[in-house]
């Protein structure tokens, strides 16, 4: 898969970075506007999915990108469930319970440890769906040689 | 509100018969679009802006996986011809399908109409919520922290679909 | 009651091509339709007139807002739908490179 015109090369560099940006604005306002982890996540596997349709996948090591991406993936999953296995060490003793102080409800720092769930929901999907995307564009350059 | 989703869901059905009858895959595909932003649209006017934001996204990429996939194979229709066993299928089909009609007027007819919905179970999720969880956007509370086994479990769904497309898609096969 | 009979005639379209569509591609999209059709149904039954987003603002009380619950499992199945659908989409692949072709009929003859 060989890269488009140099325009569409130098708009996808350009936009890239900010939807990368508003990704990250989406996960860590998830709990007082609309949007999240889930969101957040799959807007910054976006990002990286307009870069390699539009560079071709020749600009990129892709075997080390997609070990990448699935380590990535592996780690978050495994934060959440010590995050979730915390709260039975500290306060109250249930699976998922919210441990930390609460706050003021609307400021940023507020909610406990929703935020921290959301920031790495947020990078599990992310690597997910990029893991996913990778594996097909692997697939079609060794089947294409 | 009821008239104004009812004409957006009938173009979604356009779009979707049309994407099970179109002779090019491309076609059907893009067509399989039509259902997917008109959804978008549906989740905004019923005031579920947290669904509108992921659904445009996944809709993006999974019509970007879909297209990569046409066009690395066919993009040719299997044409049908109308032999015995195509017939029966169609005959089975529309039997069922009356059946399951008749009994889905039979369900709805206890169901609040639309914008009458009285809060039974979810009234505990929204009473107080803000001081419970701390969190101000109602459907985070209800992910993280009312029912965070729900998702827990459904990222483990996802883990576990990344690592079934990579055994499928990264093993050598016997040739 | 009208929106709910559409939604479910949605559902029924999708369906009918699972049950008649002989290429695995359009196998996939019915199966996406039926879900969406489903998406649409759970948010449907959670949509209350006049009420607001489900965001609450601390300042001012006493506001109707629309049921959060439908909304959260919607939010998850959105994201397995992604999941699956890119499972299948690979399952697809890898048969076409095996056997040259996306019909069902014709892989069930090949079988053994």
């Amino acid at each position: 898969m060989e890269g488009m015109s140099i325009i569409v090369k130098k708009v996808s560099q350009l936009l890239a970075g900010l939807i990368f940006v508003y990704g990250i604005y989406i996960i860590l306002h998830g709990h007082l506007t609309p949007g999240g982890g889930f969101a957040g996540g799959a807007i910054i596997a976006g990002a990286f999915i307009l870069l390699i349709l539009a560079n071709g996948s020749s600009a990129l090591n892709l075997k080390k990108e997609i070990s990448g991406s699935s380590n990535t993936e592996s780690l978050a999953i495994l934060m959440v469930v010590v995050l979730a296995m915390m709260s039975l060490a500290f306060g109250v003793k249930v699976f998922f319970s919210n441990f930390l102080p609460k706050g003021e409800p609307g400021e940023l720092l507020s909610a406990g440890v929703i935020p921290l769930y959301n920031i790495f929901i947020g990078i599990e999907v992310a690597g997910a769906i990029l893991t996913i995307f990778l594996a097909l564009v692997i697939f079609k350059e060794e089947s294409s040689k | 509100m009821e008239l104004t989703i009812s004409i957006i869901l009938g173009f979604m059905i356009i779009g979707a018969i049309y994407a099970l009858h179109a002779k090019d895959l491309l076609s059907a595909v893009i067509a399989m679009g039509i259902v997917g932003y008109g959804l978008v649209i549906c989740f905004l006017l019923l005031k579920a802006p947290d669904l509108a934001i992921v659904q445009i996204v996944v809709e993006t990429i999974t019509l970007v996986i879909m297209v990569a996939v046409v066009l690395d194979s066919t993009r040719k229709e299997v044409e049908i011809k109308l032999d015995r066993r195509t017939i029966i299928n169609i005959l089975t089909g529309f039997v069922v399908f009356a059946g399951l009609f008749y009994f889905f007027i039979l369900a709805i007819q206890n169901l609040d109409p639309l914008g009458a919905h009285s809060l039974r179970m979810s009234e505990a999720y929204v009473e107080g919520a803000v001081e419970k969880t701390g969190s101000v956007n109602l459907v985070t509370g209800v992910l993280f922290d009312f029912r965070a086994y729900d998702t827990l479990g459904e990222a483990v769904i996802l883990y576990t679909a990344a690592l079934g497309v990579l055994t499928l898609l990264r093993i050598k096969g016997k040739k | 009651m009208s929106v709910y009979i559409l939604s479910f005639v949605l559902f029924l379209v999708g369906l009918y091509g699972v049950i008649t569509r002989r290429n695995l591609i359009k196998i996939v999209i019915s199966l996406s339709i039926m879900e969406f059709s489903i998406f649409m149904i759970l948010v449907l039954v959670g949509y209350i007139d006049n009420g607001l987003a489900p965001i609450v603002d601390p300042a001012s009380g006493g506001q109707i807002y629309v049921d959060p619950l439908p909304q959260a499992m919607v939010l998850t199945a959105i994201v397995i739908g992604l999941a699956t659908t890119s499972m299948l989409m690979a399952i697809a692949i890898r048969l076409y490179r095996k056997y040259k072709t996306f019909d069902i009929r014709e892989l069930k003859n090949l079988r053994g």
